[in-house]
C-alpha cells in the first residue's frame, strides 16, 4: 500500500533516454567492479615457496573500529617473519578477507579461505558470535583458527587456539578489584552489554560469581543494547537511578564495537564520574577510546592482559615497530599509533603458529596443533606467554587500568604472574564435569 | 586550630617545606598510607599541599629514586621543598592515583575550598562533598555552614553535615539529619536514607527515615520523568531531522529513495572534512558554523545529480526507483569506503557541545542534545517558510499536488523536481551534520537511519509534513518510554511491531491527505 500512495508522476520514455540509461548502467557496473577489485587483496608472490594464511577480520561495519587494527598487526607480524626468511623457508602469503561485521558472512569467508585458498591457518574474529559462526566450518574442514580476543569461555575446540583471555583472566579479577577497598568496595552491580553471546554468558558467570560473594539479585541490574546502538540516554539514567538506591555501585560493561563511543560520550556529558560510579569495560581499549574526549572519563576502568602504557623492554620495542609499520604502510592511524590487548594477542598468535610449524616441521594442522602446546613467546605485556599444554588457552597476566586524560591507561592493579585460563568457568553449573582439554574425536578415528 | 590553618591557607603564606615524611608516604606507600598522608598534608594547611595533591590527582607526580617531583611538561618542581629542578632526571616513575585516592583528594581539596570567596568554587566543593565525604571533616563543614548564605551551596552543605551525623551522634541529631535529608532532592539523600532506614535500630527514627525516603523518592521521580521526557524529545528531534528530507523526497515527490541514509552519511562526512579544514585554520571551535551550510550544499548537490541522472527517468515506476536508489546507496557507501576507509572517522565535539547543564539534582541535560533539538526546530521552521512563503515552495506544492495543471500554467515541472529533490537531500545532509555530534560517523551510518526515516514518514502519513513532526515525536517518546521499562532491545522490537499493526489498521498513517491529492 505504500506504493499505492504514490502520486502519479511523469514517466519518460524514448530511445535516447533508454540509451543513456544503458550507458549509465554500464558505468555503474564498471564502478562497482572497480570497487570490488579494490577490496580484493594479496599481491601475488613469485619464485620462493609460499604458504598461505587467512586473515578474517571485519574491515567494515560496526566491528571495524576494533578489528581493522588486528588485520594490520597480523600483516606486520607476517612482514617481520618474511623479512627473516619466512617459516621453514616458506614465505607467508596472507589472504585478507572482509566479513564486514556480518556473522553468516564470517562462515562463508572461512570456508572460502580453507577450501579455495587452502590456507594453513586463519587469524581472525573478534565477537564471539562470529567465532561461533565459523567454528563448525573449522571443525568440519579441520582448519586452524587463532582467536585473539577475550571471550566468555564455555568452549574448547581442537581447531581453535584462544590467545585472548578467558573469564578468569579478565572478568572475575576485575570484579574482585572493584569489590576491594582500593576499587571502591562496590556492593551493587550494573551488568551492561551488547546483546549477543559474549556479554550474556559473561554476565551469567559474573552473576553466579557475585552471588557466591553474597550479592543479592536485587543488587544486580542487567541491561543489553543491540549492536551499533547509539543512544545511551535512558541507560545512563537507569544507572543513575539504580546507583541512588543504595550502596556503592559499579558498572561492568561488555559493550562491543562502535557503540562504545556514544556510550562514553553520554557518560561524560551526563557527568557520571568514576569516583561515584566506576565503569569497568572488557572490550574497550586504547583503540576504542581514540575518538573520545577522555577528560570526563578519567578513572573509569578497563581490564586487559596488556596495556600500551606498560613499561618493559618488549613493549617499547613492539610499540616502536608498530609505529614504524603504520608509517611505512601509510595507515590511517600513522599519526597516532596505538597498541592494545587484542593486537598483542593477535601478534602472539602469529608467532605461536610460526614456532609450532617449525617445531612440527610441517604445515599439517594436526601436527601443528600438537606442536603448539607448551609454546612460549616473550610477549609485549612483559611476561613469558605460554600456550597451555592442554586447554588451547594462553597463560596470561591480568592488569586493571584506569583511563587517563590522554586516552591511555594507568595500571592500578595486576596479578603477580601469569594466570592459567579456565575456559569452563566454575561459576556455571555442570562445568565441573567438563574436561580441560578438547575432545579429540577426529583423531581417535584415525 | 583548623580555622587557623585554613586562614593560613587562605593567606597563601610563603612557601615552606612540606612534611617530607607525608610526601614520602604519598609517593611510596600503599593506598591506606597514601590516604593517611593526604589527611596529614591537608591538616598541615600549606597551600602547596593543595597544589601537590591536585598534581597527584592529575597524574603529574613522579618519583626519581627517593625524590618526589611534580612534573609538568619539561618542567619539574621538588614536591617537598618547592624548588625548581634544573635538570629532570631521565629515569622517572609515575605515582599512580586510583579512584579511591582521587576521591579522597577531591574531598580534601573541597574541604579547603569551602571557604573560598568565589561562589562557584564553593558550590563545586559542596557538590564534591555531598557525594559522601569522610566524617573527619564534619567540623569544617559546620564552620562553613555558619558562614554560608548562598541558596545553592547551603542545602548541599546541610545534606553533607546531615549525612555525617547519621553515622554517629545523638538521637536528636540523627532525627534532625533524617528530616534534613527528607527535604533534599539530591539522589545521594536517597542512598543515605536507605542506609539509615536499614541500619537504624530505633523504631521512631526508622519510621521517620522511611517517611523522609518517600518524600525524596517523590521528588526524584519528577526528575526521572523530566529526564525521560527530554530523552524522548531528543530522540524525536533526531528522527525528525533524519526523516524531514525524506518527507519531501518520498512524502511529497513519491520517490522511494533508498539512498536517503547515504545522503545523511554524506552530510556527516562533509562535516568531518570541514572539521579537518577548520582545525588546520585554527578555528576548530567554530567548525559547525561552516559545516552546516557545507553539509546542506554537498548533500543537496549529490541529490540533484542523482535526480538528474537516474531518478527522473524512473518517475512513476516505484519498483525500479527502489532498486535503482538501493543500488546507488551501495555505490555511495563503497565510494566513501574507498575515499575515507571503512573505519569510522572521528568528528569531535567542540567544547561548547560537551558536558551538560544540571537542571535538577538527578537530571543533567547534555548540551549536544539540546543543540540538536533547537537545530531540528530551526530546520523545520526554515523548511516550513520555504514551502509556504517562497515561489519555489509554491511550485513544489503545485507540482506535487497536480503536476499536469502546474505544467499547464507554466511551472517548469522537471526543474522543480530537481530542486525539490535537492532540497530534501540537503536536509538529509543537515541531519548528517547533526548526527556527527552524538554518534559514530562511518560508511554505513545511513543504514541505521533509513528504516527509522521511512517509519516516521509512513507513520505520520505520506505527503504530510505535520504528520512527520508528530510521528517523530510519538516514536521518540514511545521508544524511550519502552526502553526505560524493558531495555533497548525489546523496545526496538515493540516499536516495530506497533508500527506494523498501526499501518495494517490505518494505511494512510496518522494524518491522511484529504481531497483530490489523496486520490491520485
Amino acid at each position: 500500500m505504500v506504493f499505492g500512495a504514490f502520486p502519479k508522476l511523469i514517466s519518460l520514455k524514448g530511445k535516447g533516454i533508454a540509451m543513456k540509461r544503458r550507458s549509465f548502467v554500464k558505468a555503474l557496473t564498471l564502478a562497482a567492479s572497480v570497487a570490488a577489485i579494490g577490496l580484493g587483496s594479496s599481491a601475488a608472490l613469485a619464485q620462493q615457496k609460499t604458504v598461505k594464511i587467512g586473515v578474517l577480520h571485519s574491515l567494515s561495519g560496526t566491528m571495524a573500529i576494533s578489528e581493522t587494527v588486528l588485520k594490520d598487526v597480523v600483516l606486520m607480524a607476517v612482514d617481520e617473519i618474511n623479512a627473516k626468511g619466512g617459516v621453514m623457508g616458506h614465505k607467508i602469503e596472507p589472504v585478507v578477507v572482509d566479513p564486514a561485521s556480518n556473522w553468516p558472512l564470517f562462515a562463508e569467508k572461512a570456508r572460502q579461505l580453507l577450501t579455495q585458498d587452502k590456507v594453513a591457518a586463519v587469524f581472525g574474529c573478534w565477537t564471539s558470535v562470529s567465532r561461533k559462526s565459523v567454528l563448525p566450518v573449522f571443525e568440519e574442514l579441520n582448519g586452524l583458527l587463532f582467536y585473539p580476543v577475550q571471550y566468555e569461555g564455555e568452549e574448547i575446540s581442537k581447531n581453535v587456539f584462544y590467545t585472548g583471555a578467558a573469564p578468569n583472566q579478565q572478568a572475575i579479577p576485575a570484579v574482585e578489584y572493584l569489590m576491594s577497598k582500593d576499587g571502591g568496595a562496590a556492593k551493587r552491580w550494573v551488568l551492561l552489554g551488547t546483546d549477543y553471546v559474549y556479554p550474556r554468558t559473561t554476565n551469567k558467570i559474573l552473576r553466579a560469581f557475585l552471588k557466591s560473594k553474597g550479592v543479592a539479585d536485587s543488587d544486580i541490574m542487567e541491561d543489553y543494547t543491540p549492536f551499533g546502538h547509539a543512544d545511551y540516554q535512558t541507560i545512563i539514567a537507569r544507572i543513575k537511578k539504580f546507583s541512588s538506591e543504595g550502596k556503592k555501585t559499579a558498572v561492568v560493561s561488555t559493550i562491543n564495537g562502535d557503540s562504545n563511543v556514544p556510550f562514553y560520550k553520554e557518560l561524560g556529558n551526563q557527568g557520571l564520574k568514576a569516583t561515584d560510579v566506576p565503569v569497568v569495560a572488557f572490550s574497550v581499549g586504547e583503540e576504542e577510546l581514540r575518538g573520545v574526549d577522555t577528560k570526563p572519563l578519567v578513572g573509569h576502568l578497563a581490564a586487559w592482559n596488556y596495556f600500551m602504557s606498560l613499561k618493559n623492554a618488549e613493549n617499547d620495542a613492539w610499540k616502536k615497530k608498530w609505529a614504524a609499520y603504520t608509517k611505512a604502510k601509510k595507515l590511517a592511524y600513522a599519526g597516532k599509533p596505538l597498541t592494545n590487548d587484542p593486537m598483542e594477542a593477535a601478534y602472539i598468535g602469529v608467532y605461536m603458529w610460526k614456532q609450532a610449524v617449525e617445531k612440527a616441521k610441517s604445515f599439517d594442522v594436526d601436527k601443528v596443533r600438537v606442536a603448539t602446546y607448551g609454546q612460549t613467546f616473550k610477549a609485549p605485556s612483559g611476561i613469558m606467554s605460554k600456550m597451555d599444554e592442554k586447554n588451547h588457552h594462553l597463560h596470561k597476566a591480568v592488569f586493571i587500568g584506569e583511563v587517563k586524560g590522554d586516552g591511555q591507561f594507568n595500571v592500578v592493579w595486576k596479578t603477580k604472574g601469569p594466570v592459567k585460563a579456565q575456559p569452563w568457568s566454575p561459576f556455571i553449573a555442570g562445568n565441573d564435569k567438563k574436561k580441560d582439554e578438547p575432545a579429540l574425536m577426529a583423531e581417535k578415528k584415525k | 586550630m583548623r580555622i587557623l590553618l585554613i586562614a593560613l591557607w587562605l593567606a597563601a603564606s610563603p612557601a615552606f617545606a612540606l612534611d617530607p615524611a607525608a610526601v614520602e608516604k604519598l609517593a611510596f606507600g600503599d593506598s591506606d598510607e597514601k590516604i593517611e598522608a593526604i589527611g596529614a598534608l591537608v591538616a598541615g594547611g600549606d597551600p602547596r599541599a593543595a597544589e601537590l595533591l591536585q598534581a597527584f590527582s592529575d597524574g603529574e607526580v613522579q618519583t626519581s629514586g627517593k625524590r618526589v617531583l611534580i612534573v609538568r611538561g619539561e618542567e619539574g618542581v621538588d614536591a617537598v621543598t618547592g624548588e625548581k629542578v634544573a635538570q629532570l632526571p631521565a629515569e622517572r616513575e609515575d605515582v599512580v592515583a586510583n579512584n579511591r585516592l582521587r576521591g579522597a583528594i577531591a574531598g580534601a581539596l573541597a574541604a579547603l575550598k569551602l571557604f573560598s570567596a568565589e561562589r562557584d568554587e564553593r558550590l563545586a566543593a559542596a557538590r564534591e562533598l555531598s557525594g559522601g565525604a569522610d566524617a573527619s571533616i564534619l567540623p569544617l563543614v559546620r564552620k562553613a555552614l555558619e558562614k554560608e548564605a548562598d541558596p545553592d551551596v547551603k542545602p548541599l552543605l546541610e545534606m553533607t553535615a546531615a549525612a555525617m551525623e547519621l553515622k554517629g551522634g545523638s538521637k536528636e541529631s540523627r532525627l534532625a539529619a533524617i528530616r534534613m535529608l527528607g527535604s533534599s532532592s539530591h539522589p545521594n539523600a536517597k542512598s543515605l536514607l536507605l542506609e539509615a532506614a536499614a541500619a537504624e535500630a530505633d523504631e521512631d527514627l526508622k519510621l521517620e527515615a522511611q517517611k523522609s525516603l518517600r518524600a525524596v523518592d517523590g521528588r526524584l521521580a519528577w526528575g526521572e520523568w523530566l529526564g525521560l521526557g527530554f530523552a524522548g524529545v531528543s530522540l524525536g528531534s533526531i528522527l525528525l531531522l533524519a526523516a524531514l528530507g525524506l518527507a519531501i523526497t518520498y512524502g511529497l515527490m513519491g520517490v522511494i529513495n533508498m539512498a536517503h541514509g547515504e545522503l545523511i552519511m554524506i552530510g556527516a562526512y562533509t562535516t568531518y572534512v570541514v572539521q579537518g579544514w577548520m582545525r588546520d585554520a585554527g578555528l576548530f571551535e567554530w567548525y559547525l558554523a561552516a559545516a552546516v551550510p557545507a553539509a546542506f550544499l554537498v548533500s543537496g548537490a549529490v541529490g540533484m545529480a542523482l535526480e538528474r541522472s537516474v531518478i527522473r527517468w524512473l518517475y512513476g515506476r516505484p519498483l525500479e526507483t527502489l532498486l535503482a536508489t538501493w543500488g546507488i546507496s551501495l555505490v555511495l557507501m563503497q565510494a566513501v569506503r574507498t575515499i575515507f576507509g571503512a573505519q569510522n572517522v572521528q568528528v569531535e565535539n567542540p567544547a561548547f557541545m560537551s558536558g551538560g547543564i544540571q537542571v535538577l539534582a538527578n537530571v543533567v541535560l547534555p548540551w549536544n542534545r539540546i543543540a540538536i533539538i533547537f537545530f531540528a526546530l530551526a530546520v523545520l521552521a526554515a523548511m516550513w517558510l520555504l514551502l509556504s512563503r517562497t515561489r519555489l515552495g509554491l511550485y513544489i506544492r503545485g507540482v506535487t499536488q497536480n503536476r499536469a495543471m502546474a505544467s499547464c500554467v507554466g511551472v517548469p515541472t522537471a526543474r522543480v523536481d530537481t530542486w525539490a529533490f535537492g532540497l530534501g537531500s540537503g536536509i538529509a545532509g543537515l541531519a548528517g551534520c547533526a548526527l556527527t555530534q552524538i554518534g559514530n560517523v562511518g560508511p554505513d551510518l545511513g543504514q541505521g537511519y533509513i528504516v527509522d526515516s521511512f517509519m516516521v514518514v509512513v507513520f505520520g502519513g505520506v505527503g504530510q509534513l505535520a504528520g512527520t513532526v508528530y510521528a517523530a515525536l510519538v516514536l521518540g517518546f514511545a521508544n524511550k518510554l519502552l526502553e526505560s521499562w524493558s531495555g533497548a532491545v525489546i523496545a526496538k522490537i515493540a516499536v516495530l511491531v506497533f508500527i506494523i499493526f498501526f499501518i495494517q489498521r490505518r494505511p494512510q498513517g496518522l494524518f491522511a491527505l484529504r481531497g483530490r491529492a489523496a486520490e491520485t
